[in-house]
């Protein structure tokens, strides 16, 4: 499914007509996933309460986060294999698109911290996973900013790319596991929702979420590459 | 050249030049002496040796910043013009795990000197010893290894060598970090070697990733 996912995304950015239709799913699904789940009725589990519908916001958020991200890293592995400014510029703007989508998700996780545990940080070691994520993204921009020629930025930035990903990320799903009881749900297992799957209409609610903020995310990443071309095609001239 | 022989060779010259600069290996023993020394100054305040969770993270602090000096050094002393020689005599996967190597002998060195001073003026507060210096030294391999690349990275951008080596190298460090950490505090507590099994596992893996990401890395970061 991920690998689906990341060929999927590449071909969608990357897309040379309007994609009307992918779009309009797109507003269909964010649209009509917030409103639906605002307003169907959620099972009533204590300290959670209301701020259960926060799942269909706050999951999907990092779902998407996770996809953009590899997108990008894997424009970064072709970038490697075969130079392109192009490709260069995919793999910055994915990597904005998911800078964007992390900090909502630290925003509505935080949010969501506060009402239910009682606190807007815990040292819970999925939050410190989720901040060294964006540490290492930032650190990406900083690197990028540093310097003044452009086919060495695109390289170097890219093994910066793939290097801290390899080096980093998958220990984000791995400690958490190895770090014993924590607050944060789906501890054990699949991260995910274990815990409140339950119910099956939160599900039909869930899954088109996740689908519509990864399709947003694509869409996202292709109108700032889509304008990044430009000012390219600007500058040259 | 086969491989091996191109390593030594790195290996060799490296130590050469590093025994012709003595200044830079001195400069990194007094950082981590007077480091140590200014931690003892402070807690002393508050009559003799800090409490084990402090001790723990200021000797790691202590020596996440050292490696940061050690390491930082080994790409950006060399120039341009040094690197394209090497670049027509060796293979650049020669380079990268000399590097590591001597990387990881240096910080090694460092570790287990930094870790000496350390019990010396602030005291010693391990319970199993054995676990406590095997860790210690999976971390000084783990610093080396992911080091090398953020510097070989941070040299190409030139400038502030050393704030760019933190600014990318300390988020990539932070899993490690964690774990070396945990499995340090579980060796000053005297837990069985059953609680750490896991993290150290995990470690040696991080550190076989870091090192093979590097390996297939480099050559790239190198053709500019």
């Amino acid at each position: 499914m991920t690998v689906a996912g990341v060929w999927g995304g590449q071909f969608l950015i990357e897309q040379r007509t309007s994609g009307v239709v992918w779009k309009s799913l797109t507003v269909l699904l964010l649209l009509g996933a917030s409103a639906v789940g605002i307003l169907i009725a959620v099972p009533r589990l204590p300290i959670v309460n209301e701020s259960i519908r926060n799942l269909f916001f706050h999951v999907p958020m990092w779902f998407s986060m996770i996809m953009v991200l590899l997108v990008s890293v894997w424009y970064s592995i072709r970038y490697l294999r075969n130079p392109s400014e192009r490709l260069d510029v995919l793999a910055h703007e994915s990597a904005k698109t998911g800078i964007v989508l992390g900090l909502l998700g630290l925003a509505t996780g935080s949010l969501w911290a506060r009402f239910t545990w009682g606190a807007w940080w815990t040292p819970d070691p999925r939050l410190n996973g989720a901040a060294v994520a964006m540490l290492i993204y930032g650190a990406y921009l900083v690197l990028r900013g540093s310097f003044r020629d452009e086919q060495q930025r695109a390289r170097v930035s890219a093994i910066y790319n793939i290097f801290a990903f390899a080096a980093a990320i998958p220990l984000l799903f791995v400690l958490p596991r190895l770090s014993g009881p924590s607050l944060h749900p789906g501890q054990t297992g699949n991260p995910g929702f274990n815990q409140y799957d339950l119910d099956n209409t939160m599900r039909q609610v869930f899954y088109p979420a996740v689908i519509g903020w990864i399709l947003f995310a694509f869409w996202l990443t292709q109108v700032s590459s889509r304008f990044a071309f430009l000012k390219l095609k600007h500058d040259e001239n | 050249m086969p491989l091996l022989r191109e390593i030594t060779t790195l290996l060799a010259k490296d130590f050469r030049l590093e025994w012709r600069q003595r200044a830079a290996l001195g400069g990194l023993l007094l950082y981590v002496g007077s480091t140590v020394f200014v931690s003892f100054l402070s807690f002393s305040l508050r009559g003799g040796t800090p409490p084990p969770p402090a001790w723990n993270a200021l000797l790691w602090v202590i020596l996440l910043f050292a490696a940061i000096n050690a390491v930082a050094k080994g790409f950006m002393q060399e120039s341009a013009g040094q690197r394209l020689y090497y670049y027509t005599l060796v293979r650049p996967q020669a380079v990268i795990l000399a590097k590591m190597l001597y990387n990881t002998l240096l910080l090694t060195a460092v570790a287990l000197l930094g870790l000496f001073l350390y019990t010396v003026f602030l005291g010693n507060p391990i319970q199993s010893p054995g676990l406590f210096v095997a860790n210690l030294l999976l971390g000084a391999v783990g610093f080396a290894t992911t080091l090398t690349l953020v510097s070989g990275i941070a040299a190409k951008a030139g400038g502030n060598g050393a704030t760019l080596m933190a600014v990318l190298g300390f988020p990539i460090m932070v899993p490690m970090l964690l774990l070396l950490i945990k499995v340090s505090k579980n060796a000053l507590d005297g837990l069985d070697w059953s609680v750490s099994q896991s993290s150290v596992l995990t470690l040696v893996a991080l550190n076989m990733i870091v090192g093979a990401t590097s390996y297939l890395l480099f050559p790239f970061l190198w053709r500019g």
